[in-house]
């Protein structure tokens, strides 16, 4: 960070009445459960009528939430009053978006309590940010008969990037496979890391598709007994759970703004600073240079070394909007608030006809992403029926088809809720599903 | 919105639950697979091809009702086509659901097939409707590899 946006920030904490430490402290109120229907009164987007005079019931905040008037605003407030390129300019406006960037980034390392702002690397999005680390962290580090472990309900983003790089470099791939009850089966990590070839671990911190909890501290011990680093998908972690990474004890931790309330175009890495260091840059170009010869040169430090060209600058302050809005109300109260309805909607769930619903039974281990197969009705068909009632849920692989093959399904209807997802709402899902169930005389 | 109903006609019904030509086709010489990475969905379409034309047609996979619909009344209107008129038939449905979205929905040289009209209006459907259609355009054309609609 310069010098002058590390001023600005501390003058900011000092005077602000410490709004943004209620990220890091939690709220008097932390044993109250949130009010969904009260919460929904911040999101423009939910407040609206679909097709002519339905209640429009969002249940695909696993693909992308809704966004508070708070963070509009901040984006808003950005391009009418802040709007210049970082790092380079030398006027006011310039000096002003460099020191939101930079806030930002101080921002963020609070919310998941990384040790230093500079842990922080701001990407386009999750998928690019585990990229980034194929990129300059395995494909520097590994060689020809190493080993690479990812698991069965990996996203595609964290599957893919692994499977190009053992393509080029003649990296052995070992896929953790699943218990029954959609948990993984740790076994299969332990057999793994005792051959003594594992140098990554890729495992997501919850699953899209079964909303399956990780056990990542855990994991990271065996990782590290074994000398390897571990790689954490948080897309869906960092918007629905407390997250700390050095608790979880991730060495990499990736995932995206939209999904936690923020803007689309922003993602991050969290990476530890001393394996930061040591990594090549991802794209070469404006922004992560020191000095450009002719024939060669030389690279910023982290994080601007892997932040090439003009970054995502009004998302950053859309993000830091995010995290205020996440910090007030506190991670925990989110949690406990999808929990509950974790346990509602498995119970009101499991009881329509013809019902199968995939992914852990109990709601301690389970986020608030129900994927499922209704009879012999067709996703899409449930899809498009459930969306002529205002319902908008997913219908598909979800970019997960490797775990699609596990549950033998071509395709699952997915619900998914969040901090304004109200237990009426899986009311108005389950009579949704009785009309499928008839419209199909199923 | 667009009315449900003008997307699951009485007849898309009918022929989801009761695909017609279902199943592999003996005697086949002409077979090409399509796939729909997006959903998953994935039909196999059989040709018995001799000289005058499409003698047989029988198709088989999993989808969602349009799709399965979509290609239960496509053997049935290929069927005792010549192959340049399969063609046109193919390029004349595919048009109507793809086509110039001011042109009038309904064909009335498509006859039955008509009811899938209505899938214009659910755009994300539409490549449902057309998949066993490419399909087929690929196995006459001789097409190995497998045909995607996305």
């Amino acid at each position: 960070m310069n010098e002058r946006a590390a001023a600005a920030l501390r003058k900011e904490h000092a005077v602000s009445g410490n709004q943004a430490s209620s990220t890091r402290t939690p709220s008097t109120r932390e044993n109250t459960p949130l009010d969904p229907a009260k919460l929904r009164q911040d999101f423009p987007c939910l407040k609206q009528k679909v097709h002519g005079d339905k209640r429009l019931v969002y249940l695909d905040s696993a693909a992308t939430s809704q966004k508070p008037l708070h963070v509009i605003q901040a984006i808003d407030e950005f391009y009418r009053t802040s709007n210049a390129n970082v790092h380079r300019g030398l006027h006011v406006l310039a000096e002003k978006a460099t020191e939101i960037y930079e806030c930002a980034r101080t921002r963020v390392s609070w919310f998941i309590n990384a040790s230093r702002p500079s842990e922080i690397v701001w990407t386009k999005n999750a998928t690019e940010a585990l990229n980034l680390v194929a990129h300059s962290y395995a494909r520097k580090h590994l060689k020809a008969g190493d080993e690479v472990v990812y698991t069965r309900m990996e996203h595609h983003s964290n599957l893919v990037p692994w499977q190009l790089l053992a393509k080029e470099r003649g990296i052995v791939l070992r896929a953790v496979e699943l218990n029954p009850d959609g948990t993984l089966r740790l076994e299969d990590l332990d057999r793994f890391l005792a051959g003594g070839k594992v140098k990554i671990v890729a495992v997501t911190h919850v699953s899209n598709v079964l909303g399956t909890i990780n056990p990542v501290a855990e994991i990271a011990a065996k990782v590290h007994a074994a000398g390897a680093v571990l790689v954490v998908d948080g897309c869906q972690g960092a918007p629905h759970l407390p997250v700390d990474v050095r608790a979880l004890s991730a060495d990499f931790y990736a995932f995206s703004a939209h999904k936690m309330l923020g803007p689309t175009g922003l993602g991050v890495l969290y990476g530890r600073y001393e394996l930061l260091e040591k990594m090549q840059p991802f794209l070469g170009g404006g922004e992560m240079i020191e000095e450009v010869h002719i024939d060669r040169s030389t690279y910023k430090q982290p994080p601007l070394r892997f932040e090439a060209g003009t970054p995502p600058i009004a998302q950053t302050a859309g993000m830091v909007a995010a995290t205020e809005y996440l910090g007030k109300l506190g991670m925990a109260r989110v949690r406990e608030h999808e929990k509950e309805l974790v346990a509602y909607a498995l119970d009101r769930l499991n009881r329509v006809k013809g019902m199968k619903l995939h992914g852990p039974a109990n709601p301690e281990i389970r986020a608030a992403v129900f994927s499922f197969e209704l009879g012999e009705i067709h996703a899409h068909d449930i899809a498009q029926v459930l969306d002529s009632e205002g319902i908008a849920v997913r219908a598909g692989h979800h970019c997960a088809q490797p775990l699609m093959e596990w549950l033998g399904a071509a395709s699952t209807t997915r619900a998914s809720g969040y901090l304004y997802t109200s237990f009426d709402e899986i009311d108005a899902l389950v009579k949704g599903l009785e009309k499928v169930r008839s419209y199909f005389g199923a | 919105m667009a009315d449900l109903d003008d997307l699951y006609r009485e007849v898309i019904f009918e022929h989801s639950k009761k695909p017609r030509n279902f199943g592999k086709l003996d005697g086949a010489n002409r077979v090409a697979g399509g796939h729909n990475p997006l959903c998953g969905d994935k039909v196999t379409v059989y040709l018995d091809v001799e000289g005058q034309g499409v003698k047989d047609v029988h198709f088989d996979g999993k989808g969602c009702a349009i799709c399965t619909a979509s290609a239960s009344l496509m053997t049935q209107a290929l069927k005792g086509k010549s192959e340049p008129d399969a063609k046109a038939l193919i390029e004349r449905f595919c048009t109507m659901l793809t086509g110039d979205p001011s042109a009038p929905a309904e064909d009335e040289k498509l006859g039955k097939l008509n009811a899938l009209a209505g899938v214009r209006k659910f755009p994300v459907r539409v490549k449902c409707a057309t998949l066993a259609w490419r399909t087929a355009e690929a196995a006459l054309a001789g097409a190995s590899e497998p045909i995607k609609t996305e």
